[in-house]
């Protein structure tokens, strides 16, 4: 799907000027690009320096043990790399079949007249400061979510069963699940917005011929429209992802913020970015300040991995 | 395109631009004139110093900017000299104060509450003493019908719930005084330790105050421990402490200020002093004082000389603005000492910067 | 599909489709339509006159959000004019001359990281760059680490939807004998304004809320201060620390304050769509 655009480049009849503005404008372009590489290095370097006390006491352990003790200057990763996996992992796979089904519902189902209004409305669930999602998370879905979710599943869990397991908890709502859902509403958006403009740009002809030959919506969208914005439906499943790894607010808020291993979905836990949210601003120790810049830098190599592995299952998707 | 966005943004700005008109005429809001004073770090005492902010700018002039970055923020902007001054509740020993070149002083004392969610019980009608909570928080006692409590609360209705234990996630004073205290009283917590924050063997973690109270309201059973004016303005269910006297005693602001007038600082180099355990009969175990950092040699006396001004005229005229926001002032005596530190602090000639008027 | 009727579980597939789109929707509406309502409740009480003319106050005085709400403003303004200035061309770069050059790859790679850096980081990253050898916190490094967390939404949003505009579109103006810088501007970046417009808006509302970042380059500041040199007030802070203290006036500014946000990115997603045209789509 990227298009050839080199008949652009090759086309006839253009002036002096003209090429001076075009080579100005694509050196712009690039400085822009190469402004966001700069960014990023500089982002890593000031990380890599800062957590390099870290790396030097613990090493590999780092990244592999669990105790977070801020008095004996033991620190390990892990857990919050697990609950930063778990979390992210989870509120996409809540927040993705409903983006897109928010999104499908805007472009092919939704009355014209309602088209505008609910978008926009979508689109407000992005712009809500991610405190308020926090105090709402913690004073209203907490507690809901403890009454009617979580207490009815552990009533419900036969004992002895990998069930109980998963739903072992204090019922107070303040959990790896209800974090994860959390999460999945505030990125919703996100990818709802960006697949809703991507299904837009799928020209009419394409899906009015697939109708022609008789499918349904559903068949439309499935062997047509999907396919033809795979790779920019890519980019809205990073941008969410992206959103999910990194929020910091509402998660501290609802999470329970226990280090260590979560132990079942109603465990308390913690995440990379909410580890850092907490502890930052009242660490004094150079090693537990360093500790706690590691851990973000982890965070960066933990999406360079996610993006990696996106990166290599599409590419064998698009050649095949 | 680009220059649509423009145009909303434009537009946004056309939307503030009327408030800004208005603001002239409440006349109140004019952009300051003078210098503006930036300090920073300890969340703890950061409305009163708000507090304190407003009423001298009204009275003069003096416009002094304080934000709530953290303990620890504070600690690492004064030494990065981002700012006038830092604050800190938990005060630097000595020999850091030394090492830096910084000089501490209290302003303003508060404590810490244990609260618990227990049907049936009233504000003050659960009785703990120090070890007592360290084995509720080391997860030893996991039953409100455990015979220790039950030996303590002789006559009360305690449900038999399991206890969920509610401690602060985030960094903060308030872990580092209640850790502190544990520390003190009980030997079996020497294991955890004491910090703002620590690896808690048990319960789960509220961010902020109000973290922690929402969490404890929210869970019939629950324990933690909050600041003082958290406990009172949310009519929180608080627990009695045994004090080193053996006294069960509620905290109060009156039992704040003894435990602070039980101590001697005249013997506490660089005000390093924890209130916590005091001796006399009234003293709340948990009470501690909220620091201010300033670098001894100053580049810049007139912002120095400000600062302390601030903070002279804040003990002479906030203290019942203070008590009005159920901070507990301190005593003459330490008001006392704490202007005479203040000759260490020097400007460019060496000379010190202020002088209080005594 | 191994029904006995073929048409049948095809039939069946739609409206379980259909119906689920519905109820996607549904669902998104209900629990924007919870957090509204929870922010409205909370937070119409602190809603007064007061709030727009008046400075944050100390707990117990009377006092607005002025302050606050100016502060914001200006941040957000910087940061969104310099973001979309950069994230625009550099989303045209990929999408129009970078293609699949190992560079391109490399930048598409990066942005998408610096997606999801968390805001922390980016506000630690600027503290380091401009507040602590500047001697001091600025309303100017506030803006310049909201406007890192805003560019890369909009570079990946332009550049998805520069790239699903037709070659033919390219080929007629350049065809036409204009240069393609004229071809990128007059006719792509026109084509593609609504969802470039969309990637914009996402990006004012990611940052529109954002506490972290702000709290170690803008600070905040408790009076009016029109000086984006100096440390600046900010809404997102103030919510912050008044939502979770202990004093109620300062939590109904709170919650009037996260309303304030809230009506904000509405009104400029409103202003934004109106001043385009939607897509025609039959």
């Amino acid at each position: 799907m990227s298009a050839e655009t080199d008949q652009v480049e090759t086309a006839p009849a253009r002036t002096a000027k003209g090429v001076v503005f075009d080579r100005t404008f694509e050196a712009l372009c690039f400085a822009a690009a190469t402004l966001l590489l700069t960014a990023l290095g500089g982002l890593i370097v000031s990380l890599a320096i800062g957590g390099w006390p870290a790396f030097r006491t613990f090493g590999l352990r780092f990244f592999y043990t669990s105790t977070w003790d801020p008095v004996q200057e033991v620190y390990g990763a892990s857990g919050a790399i697990v609950g930063t996996l778990i979390t992210s992992a989870l509120a996409l796979a809540f927040a993705l079949p409903f983006a897109l089904g928010v999104a499908i519902f805007l472009v092919e189902l939704c009355p014209e007249r309602l088209r505008r209004p609910i978008g926009t409305a979508v689109e407000l669930l992005a712009g809500i400061p991610s405190i308020v999602y926090g105090m709402w998370g913690l004073f209203v879905f907490a507690p809901w979510f403890a009454k009617h979710v979580q207490m009815p599943a552990m009533m419900a869990s036969p004992p002895g069963s990998v069930w109980e397991k998963l739903t072992a908890g204090v019922p107070n709502g303040a959990n790896i699940l209800s974090a994860s859902l959390i999460l999945a509403i505030m990125i919703l958006p996100f990818i709802a917005a960006t697949m809703r403009e991507l299904l837009l740009t799928i020209p009419p002809a394409v899906r009015e011929s697939a109708y022609g030959l008789g499918s349904t919506t559903f068949e439309v969208i499935r062997k047509v429209s999907i396919p033809y914005v795979r790779s920019g439906a890519v980019g809205a499943i990073m941008l969410g992802l992206g959103r999910a790894l990194g929020e910091t607010m509402a998660v501290t808020f609802i999470i329970g913020n226990a280090h260590g291993f979560p132990s079942s979905l109603f465990a308390s836990g913690a995440t990379i970015a909410s580890t850092i949210a907490n502890e930052f601003a009242e660490a004094t120790g150079e090693l537990h300040t360093a500790s706690l810049v590691a851990l973000g830098l982890v965070l960066f190599i933990i999406t360079f991995a996610v993006l990696a592995l996106a990166r290599l299952l599409i590419g064998r998707q698009a050649h095949s | 395109m680009i220059r649509r966005v423009f145009l909303a943004l434009a537009a946004t700005a056309a939307l503030a631009a009327p408030l800004a008109g208005c603001s002239g005429k409440g006349g109140e809001a004019k952009a300051p004139a003078g210098p503006q004073i930036s300090g920073a770090g300890a969340t703890f005492p950061a409305p009163l110093y708000a507090k304190w902010a407003e009423a001298q700018k009204q009275a003069t002039g003096l416009t002094l900017n304080y934000q709530a970055i953290g303990s620890g923020g504070g600690i690492k902007q004064i030494e990065a000299k981002t700012v006038a001054f830092g604050a800190s509740d938990k005060p630097l020993k000595p020999e850091d104060l030394e090492k830096n070149g910084l000089l501490q002083f209290p302003t303003v004392m508060g404590g810490v509450v244990p609260v618990a969610n227990l049907p049936g019980v009233t504000p003050g009608g659960l009785k703990l003493t120090g070890p007592l909570l360290a084995d509720i928080y080391l997860g030893k006692v996991t039953k409100w019908s455990d015979p220790a409590i039950a030996a303590l609360n002789a006559g009360a209705k305690l449900p038999n719930l399991p206890i969920t234990v509610v401690h602060r996630s985030d960094g903060s004073g308030t872990s580092f005084l209640f850790t502190s205290y544990l520390t003190t009283v009980a030997p079996q917590w020497a294991k955890v330790g004491a910090s703002d924050s620590v690896a808690w063997p048990a319960g789960l973690g509220g961010k902020g105050n109000d973290g922690v109270a929402a969490m404890v309201k929210q869970t019939p059973g629950a324990i933690g421990y909050v600041e003082y004016a958290y406990a009172k303005q949310n009519g929180m269910t608080y627990a009695l402490l045994q004090n080193a006297s053996g006294a069960f005693v509620a905290p109060t602001a009156a039992n704040f200020a003894a435990a602070a007038a039980g101590a001697d600082w005249t013997k506490a180099p660089g005000f390093y002093l924890l209130l916590l355990n005091q001796p006399g009969k009234d003293a709340w175990p948990i009470t501690g004082a909220t620091f201010i950092l300033m670098h001894r040699q100053q580049s810049d006396a007139a912002t120095a000389k400000a600062v302390l001004s601030f903070y002279d005229w804040a003990f002479k005229n906030g203290d019942a603005q203070a008590q009005a926001l159920d901070y507990v002032p301190l005593p003459d005596a330490v008001k006392t000492l704490v202007r005479q530190s203040w000759s260490g602090v020097v400007g460019p000639d060496g000379k010190p910067v202020y002088q209080p008027a005594s | 599909m191994s029904a006995g009727s073929p048409r049948l579980s095809r039939r069946a597939a739609e409206y379980a489709f259909l119906v689920f789109c519905w109820l996607a929707t549904g669902l998104a509406l209900v629990a924007l339509a919870a957090i509204l309502w929870a922010l409205f409740k909370q937070g119409v009480g602190g809603l007064n006159l007061a709030v727009f003319t008046r400075s944050t106050p100390a707990p117990g005085s009377e006092g607005g959000l002025l302050n606050a709400i100016l502060g914001s403003v200006m941040m957000c303004v910087v940061a969104m004019a310099g973001a979309v200035a950069v994230g625009v061309m550099a989303g045209t770069w990929l999408a129009e001359f970078a293609k699949d050059s190992a560079y391109g790859k490399v930048v598409r790679f990066v942005n998408d990281v610096l997606l999801s850096a968390p805001s922390i980081l980016v506000g630690l990253f600027v503290y380091e760059l401009l507040v602590r050898p500047m001697k001091g916190f600025s309303g100017y490094a506030g803006a310049a680490a909201l406007a890192l967390l805003a560019i890369p939404v909009i570079v990946r949003t332009t550049e998805d939807v520069l790239r699903l505009q037709p070659v033919a579109l390219r080929e007629a103006s350049v065809a036409l004998g204009a240069p393609v810088w004229k071809t990128i501007l007059a006719v792509v970046w026109k084509a593609a304004q609504g969802g470039m417009l969309t990637g914009a808006l996402l990006a004012f509302a990611r940052i529109s809320g954002e506490t972290a970042p702000l709290l170690f380059t803008a600070l905040n500041n408790q009076f009016l201060s029109l000086d984006l040199g100096k440390p600046t007030a900010n809404l997102p802070v103030v919510i912050f620390q008044y939502a979770l203290s202990a004093y109620d006036d300062w939590r109904r500014l709170a919650w009037a304050g996260a309303m304030l946000i809230a009506v904000a990115v509405l009104a400029v997603t409103i202003i934004a769509r109106l001043s385009t045209r939607e897509p025609k789509r039959s």
